[in-house]
């Protein structure tokens, strides 16, 4: 039984649907209006109109062209500032800050604005990486939601206050005689600015996260006494078993575990060791995604799992009925662990205080703590506990806060319960929002203070306890925004502004004004000298951590304070706290964050929105995600016994059926299906982050539905799921974009190539194996397909050649290449519409295929992530169709296209093997985004992002260096040429050559896990050459046998399990008897 | 008038898509003999560019600037070089030792003079005494700059009339023969019809509407294509600044102003506060100096345009000391040399690592009051150039001593071909210059 591998049902299935859509790769007829059958001249413009059309548009195009030219102005500075060149770009160190996510970062400034962001090589701990929010961001600065001003309600509208000296002035007359202010914010990780709260007289300071890991922080204050969440080193584990914890997507600082992850996941040909990934989750994540092995449960059943997976370590705990597979994986989990003491962790993404207990009994009895998990340095991410909000509600109610300060929180939308909050909020009478939007907390607000976007601001970060990452601005604030900080500092009775307070503060730590600049500069400190110490343990004694007979406690002492002390006293009463556990009923609902929104703080970036999903491939939507036979059962759609016809009719249309799911009876929300394979069959899936405000812009407000009041509380945290769900048919159908399903490779095999580890082992040469019988046909005698099977002259590439190799064993699916090459690239944004209609235009797309068992597409054993991108063949099919050689090669291997000479035939896309290319079908980035034109008549209706995309202000974020395209032309990756040119610049004007790593793409500068490698293949020192090289047995070329040649190589990806998968014979005959389905 | 200008585009348009091998070489000599810039490697002995690179922005010879004249300043200093080149290097360093002189010349004027120590080699020093000390008012040089008037263009309209001469003997011949030929059948009494007149004539209504039509559309497609193109465009600007005076007749460095070109995509012109680094001190246009006159003859009073530029700095050259920079306000100068938004040019690429003159491309601006537009500014132009500018590329000479950029070592094959005799020299073209994404991204 062999294994396939497929994206889309019909693809499973070998449908005719597919086959008709492949035959048709460009479904619409280009945009000219359709003759009837009346012929051309009682068409609607018969032949004299087009004629006279003709003849009026060359005489008007002529004379407006020929007649005036437009005079334009060249304004040069007044002052020039000293270190500001026209026309070069300047990298400043400083930090992305979204709540408790923190990236260092560099922001690459040109011409005093911020256009794209890189990571900060400085930094050790992300090396250099960033995250596709951190990426997007920048779009951010630009929002045209973003508030202009402060403002302040008078009766239910807001009004502008003009001055911050007249705010100021009314602010501090409401709050003299407010008794007990709060201050409520989401984690905040500033030193200095924690500071200021602590001098500030009589403000209590309330943190509070939207997704909150509360159970951690107050499980692992009862077992180590610190409030606090170590750092994880997962390059150190060679098992990790990861109970729902999305830790290469959401959870923590995915940038630095994935980075720390791969480490044990590329496997050169010299090696035959990976790190065992385990997932236990109860729907597809990504993380679940890249696992070696996955086992599906119910949610509410993350608490016996745990507990399980502990008494088969342990051996003392009880444990509750589980289904058999999981529990045959709980014993696999187990074995592999106690085989791998010390270098083995397991991490939860629940915040059951209870459930992390058991983990923290677990990982102690395994040794993590020290090896794995390490206590000397302590994670700032989170540190909102859910029981300070629901007693910041209480003191609300009962009237004893006087006034109420939000900054970065936004319970209103984000709170399990929103509207006792609201209510609770209504109480008190000074209500004061620190924000960069009119969120849905802030509308409730009196008055409204707009704060500095990150890349405006001064600021610090103490992401990880010792470890410093600097903020400061890159533009002049935009609008009439202030630092929040300064407000508290003058309401306070300090008249510095924070600025100077920062300043100042870090001058002190440093030592000097030199000392700080020199921080500056870096962006980054790594060193204890700022740290401020990890918040003691409150008075306030929590009841689950006094009770309890110590069990065990078998630490494997590495460092000093590393390890943190474990006591592991509490881990009978979480035990007893889990068999409490509501038994699940019918259906279950478990919510996550997508990789791209998150918790959707960052929902109004259109790049975000646009981000398809990992797993779904959707965008600009929430939605349920299904598993297959709920889905035969609810909503009628039968994708294993249907017919090709039923599935078509699910998978070819974005009309998806619409669910009603309803939680606690009377909780619901109204979502569209989709059917995803390796979901645990009871469960549901809904990402929250939507459904916002549309006073927040368009690009969030009204997609999608919020699903935050969905999760409920446990009594001491929060659970983001729910044990009882009914879910029932609405009977509509909803549109969703996704991104996937139009392109097809035509039944070709060796598009992605993957197999297990012991597979790989036995055979080595599996993959090697195709291209040396390939190369055995058609170049028998030297091995060359070049010198010998083609009657095309090959190009001469006399010193630079380009290539990128792409390890899919490393690529998570992250999404930070997509964003990134976005942000380089002006690559517009098309909106969901477009999305739908298939004409969606990136230019690097990560492609997702399950791999199942050929009769169960159920059983998930793998998902493969593949970014595909311009192949640049050497041999390529879009080159030699293009009527007016607008696309054709460079003597740098690059496969250029001329913009200006494309007339739009598309034969290129259709020529192109691997679906890269796109289409311009409309205007987006000029005329076609006004409201008037928007109706694209032919196309279709174009969606309002556009026009925001296209605001002045939002166009300050296109890269200068790059055309911004048209309609009717064709684009596609260009290998950055940009980046790539100025590098070679640099090197010519410094008269040295180019050294490796100079020249990078925004993929590959953006991705966390270098999975993708770039360089010049002619230089035999470069990365490049070494990777492929190091990865000859693993190196293949997508749909090698088309001989197009390639300059972009992939890497197989392997799983580590023990199944021997049965190695195909690629034999070129039989890809050949299988012919193309269409042509 | 507008046919005079179709006419003469066209000619020019021919005459710039034919390879410039003989002329552009010519050119250049003519331009560097005029004047020299030496931007592009400062040698340590090259008395004359240090001096334009260091103190010409503040400091003519033979006038007094932003800074006293030089001429003869180490007489002025008794003859003292060693007191001289301690003032240059640091000049408050010797005020401070309590020399009475220096203490004497810096009370002389309000500015202050730039710091040059650890910029300037004690060789350094020497070449700039040694240019200073030796440095003689120059005998006007007469301008002949190179001339406009193309002979191949003139050779095209002697062919034309020439052409068109023989058309015309040749249908008055063809005239000439069918009378002959009516005369001499009436003599025989041949009896034919009347011979349709030459202008009833479809066969030569046929020729001439051919004849028409592609004449036609030959010079309707050329003026079509210069359409957009602005070649000659001149601009009145907000000031009536001339390059002339400043580039040519006091021969500040091009780079002075326009420094951004050795590192950035533009050149840029320069900020208010460039201006008055001299501005500040020279607030009228001398007398003496050769008169400025317009395209349409008429005076320009130098004074009144640096007035101008005073009320754009918020500058009253009355009251000096008061002047505050951060209160100046732009000037908003009319751009002469606009690409097209998809055209990505880099003028560090071609100044600094191409070694191309400014005047390449824009002309003798020496000898322009106003700047014009002096190239073509087309893709062909630069097509054209690409093909024959041969790269400064990396050569290892019999001596074994590298000469050229780095970057080109890499280039394994041209440096076979080279040894090997195939190839004498890499042009742009050679190394990609051509390609379409070498300009369009």
């Amino acid at each position: 039984m062999s294994n396939k591998y497929w994206q889309s049902f019909g693809e499973l299935k070998g449908s005719e649907e597919l086959a008709k859509k492949i035959e048709n790769e460009f479904q619409e007829e280009l945009p000219f209006e359709e003759s009837n059958e009346k012929g051309w001249l009682d068409a609607s413009a018969p032949r004299r109109d087009f004629l006279k059309y003709l003849g009026f548009s060359t005489a008007a195009a002529a004379i407006a062209a020929g007649c005036k030219t437009p005079v334009r102005k060249a304004v040069p500075f007044a002052n020039k500032p000293a270190d500001i060149v026209p026309g070069v770009s300047k990298y400043y160190a400083t930090t992305y800050v979204q709540d408790g996510d923190i990236l260092p970062i560099l922001a690459k400034v040109r011409d005093g604005r911020p256009i794209k962001i890189e990571g900060n090589d400085e930094c050790t701990y992300t090396g250099g990486k960033t995250s596709a929010r951190a990426q997007a961001s920048v779009l951010d600065l630009y929002d045209t939601n973003r508030l202009t001003h402060p403002k302040r309600k008078v009766g239910a509208k807001f009004e502008e206050v003009p001055t911050f000296e007249q705010l100021d002035k009314m602010i501090a007359a409401a709050l003299t005689g407010a008794t007990n202010p709060v201050l409520l914010t989401s984690t905040l990780t500033s030193p200095s600015t924690k500071e200021i709260i602590a001098k500030y007289p009589g403000l209590k300071h309330v943190q509070y996260d939207a997704d909150s890991f509360s159970g951690m922080l107050m499980a692992n204050e009862a077992a180590f006494g610190k409030r606090a969440i170590p750092s994880y080193n997962f390059a150190n584990a060679k098992v990790i078993v990861s109970l729902g914890a999305d830790f290469l997507g959401t959870w923590l600082n995915p940038v630095e575990f994935a980075r720390q992850y791969v480490q044990r996941r590329k496997l050169d040909d010299k090696g035959s060791e990976m790190s065992r990934h385990l997932q236990f989750e109860s729907f597809m994540s990504m993380t679940g995604a890249n696992a070696d092995e996955r086992f599906t449960h119910r949610p509410s059943e993350s608490g016996p799992v745990a507990l399980a997976l502990y008494a088969a370590i342990a051996g003392n705990a009880a444990t509750h009925p589980l289904n058999d597979k999981v529990k045959a994986g709980i014993a696999k989990a187990a074995t592999e662990l106690n085989a791998n003491k010390g270098a083995a962790v397991v991490v939860s993404g629940s915040n059951d205080v209870n459930v992390q207990a058991i983990v923290n009994a677990i990982n102690s009895a395994i040794g993590a703590y020290g090896p794995v998990i390490d206590w000397s340095t302590t994670l700032n991410y989170r540190q909102g506990v859910d029981a300070d909000i629901s007693q910041l509600i209480a003191d609300m109610n009962s009237g004893s806060v006087g006034a109420l300060m939000v900054y970065g929180a936004n319970p209103v939308y984000d709170y399990y319960d929103a509207d006792k909050f609201k209510a609770a909020m209504a109480k008190v009478k000074v209500k004061i929002s620190f924000n960069e939007y009119l969120d849905e907390t802030t509308q409730e607000c009196n008055y409204v203070i707009p704060s500095h976007h990150f890349l405006e601001s001064w600021g610090d970060a103490e992401p990880k306890s010792g470890y410093i990452s600097f903020i400061q601005p890159t533009i002049h604030p935009l609008f009439k925004t202030r630092a929040f900080q300064t407000s508290l500092l003058k309401w306070s009775g300090n008249n510095t502004d924070y600025e100077t307070y920062f300043k100042n503060y870090w001058e002190t730590k440093l030592g000097s004004r030199d000392g700080f600049e020199t921080a500056l500069q870096k962006g980054v400190l790594d060193s204890k000298i700022g740290s401020t110490p990890v918040p003691a343990t409150p008075a306030k004694t929590d009841s689950l951590a006094t009770t309890g007979a110590v069990t065990q406690t078998t630490t494997t002492q590495t460092r000093p304070g590393s390890t943190g002390g474990y006591n592991g006293g509490s881990v009978e009463a979480a035990a007893a706290g889990i068999s409490g556990t509501r038994k699940g009923g019918k259906a279950e609902l478990v919510l996550y964050q997508k990789v791209s929104i998150g918790t959707g703080k960052q929902g109004t970036n259109p790049w975000l929105q646009e981000l398809p999903d990992p797993i779904t491939k959707a965008c600009w939507d929430n939605y349920v995600m299904m598993s297959m036979p709920m889905a035969k059962e609810i909503v009628g759609v039968d994708l294993i016994g249907g017919s090709e016809r039923h599935i078509n009719k699910y998978e070819y249309f974005p009309e998806k059926p619409v669910v009603t799911v309803t939680v606690a009876g009377k909780k619901t929300v109204e979502l569209p299906v989709l059917i995803i394979p390796g979901m645990d069959p009871n469960t549901i899936a809904i990402a929250v982050g939507y459904g916002r405000t549309d006073k927040v812009g368009i690009a969030a407000g009204n997609v999608g539905a919020n699903v935050y009041h969905l999760s409920s509380s446990n009594g001491s945290s929060r659970d983001y799921y729910s044990p009882d769900v009914t879910i029932a048919s609405a009977g509509r159908k909803y549109r969703v974009a996704q991104s996937q399903v139009h392109s097809s490779y035509e039944n070709r095999t060796e598009v992605v190539k993957e197999t297990s580890l012991a597979s790989f082992v036995k055979d080595r040469k599996q993959f090697k194996r195709f291209r040396e019988e390939l190369a055995a046909d058609f170049a028998p005698k030297t091995g060359d397909f070049r010198k010998e099977a083609t009657i095309y002259p090959d190009h001469s590439q006399p010193g630079l050649k380009w290539g990128m190799s792409i390890d899919m064993n490393s690529c998570t699916a992250c999404g930070a290449c997509v964003v990134a090459c976005h942000a380089e690239n002006n690559v517009p944004v098309v909106g969901k519409s477009e999305v739908a209609r298939y004409h969606d235009m990136h230019w690097l797309r990560i492609d997702r295929y399950f791999v199942t068992n050929e009769n169960n597409p159920d059983d998930v054993k793998a998902v493969v992530f593949q970014p595909m991108l311009c192949q640049h063949c050497d041999n390529a099919p879009c080159e030699n169709v293009c009527p007016v050689a607008a696309t054709n090669h460079n003597s740098e291997g690059i496969n250029q296209m001329a913009y200006n000479r494309c007339i739009g035939t598309r034969y290129c896309a259709n020529n192109c093997p691997y679906k890269v290319r796109r289409f311009n079908w409309a205007d987006y980035t000029g005329a076609d985004s006004f409201p008037n034109n928007r109706d694209q008549k032919l196309v279709g209706k174009l969606d309002p992002i556009i026009e925001q995309m296209n605001d002045d202000l939002t166009r300050m974020v296109l890269n200068p260096d790059v055309t911004v395209r048209s309609r009717g032309v064709m684009e596609k990756c260009s290998f950055c040429i940009q980046r790539l040119q100025e590098a070679k610049l640099d090197a010519k004007k410094a008269n040295t050559t180019l050294a490796d790593g100079k020249a990078t793409t925004a993929c590959m500068q953006a991705c966390p896990t270098d999975a993708i490698v770039f360089g010049n293949v002619k230089d035999k020192d470069s990365r490049i050459v070494k990777t492929r090289a190091e990865n000859d047995e693993r190196l293949f070329y997508v749909i090698e046998q088309v001989h197009t040649l390639p300059n972009v190589n992939y890497l197989a990806k392997i799983r580590n399990t023990s199944e021997i998968i049965e190695t195909e014979h690629h034999d070129e005959k039989k890809v050949e008897a299988k012919p193309a389905a269409a042509h | 008038m507008a046919g005079y200008e179709i006419l003469s585009t066209f000619f020019r348009s021919t005459v710039s898509m034919i390879p410039e091998k003989s002329f552009a070489p010519k050119r250049l000599l003519l331009l560097t003999a005029f004047f020299v810039f030496s931007f592009i490697n400062i040698d340590a002995q090259d008395g004359k560019a240090l001096f334009i690179a260091k103190c010409a922005s503040c400091h003519i010879m033979g006038g007094t600037s932003t800074g006293p004249d030089l001429q003869g300043v180490v007489e002025r200093w008794g003859g003292d070089e060693v007191r001289v080149k301690q003032w240059i290097l640091n000049y408050d360093k010797l005020v401070k030792s309590g020399d009475s002189k220096a203490a004497e010349v810096a009370n002389s004027s309000p500015n202050v003079m730039q710091i040059f120590e650890g910029q300037l080699s004690p060789a350094d020093l020497d070449a700039l005494v040694k240019y200073i000390n030796e440095w003689k008012p120059a005998v006007a040089a007469t301008t002949t700059g190179p001339t406009q008037q193309d002979d191949s263009g003139r050779g095209g309209l002697i062919f034309g009339v020439i052409s068109l001469i023989m058309a015309i003997i040749a249908l008055i011949l063809m005239q000439v023969n069918s009378n002959l030929k009516k005369l001499s059948d009436d003599a025989e009494g041949i009896l034919r019809p009347d011979p349709v007149p030459f202008y009833k004539n479809k066969v030569y209504i046929a020729l001439f509407s051919i004849l028409l039509f592609i004449v036609g559309g030959y010079y309707t497609a050329s003026a079509l294509i210069d359409f957009g193109r602005q070649k000659d465009y001149q601009p009145e600007q907000p000031i009536y600044y001339s390059h002339k005076v400043h580039a040519g007749t006091n021969q500040i460095s091009c780079l002075y102003c326009h420094g951004a070109a050795m590192e950035s995509k533009h050149a840029a012109i320069p900020s208010v506060n460039v201006c008055m680094n001299c501005h500040k001190t020279i607030t009228s246009y001398s007398e003496t100096s050769p008169k400025i006159y317009k395209d349409d003859g008429t005076e320009v009073n130098g004074t009144r345009e640096i007035e101008k530029l005073y009320s754009y700095a918020g500058f009253d050259p009355k009251n000096p000391l008061a002047w505050d920079p951060a209160k100046a306000k732009p000037i908003p100068w009319t751009k002469i040399h606009n690409l097209p938004d998809h055209v990505y040019f880099n003028h560090s690429q071609h100044i600094k690592a191409g070694n191309v003159q400014c005047q390449t491309c824009h002309g003798e601006i020496t000898n322009m009051d106003e700047v014009y537009q002096f190239s073509e500014l087309s893709m062909g132009w630069c097509v054209n150039c690409h093909r024959d500018t041969k790269v400064d590329f990396y050569k290892i000479d019999t001596s074994g001593r590298a000469k050229g950029n780095k970057f080109y070592s890499i280039y394994e094959k041209f440096h076979n071909d080279i040894k090997s005799g195939r190839m004498d020299s890499v042009t742009v073209k050679d190394i990609g210059g051509l390609e379409c994404q070498k300009c369009h991204y």
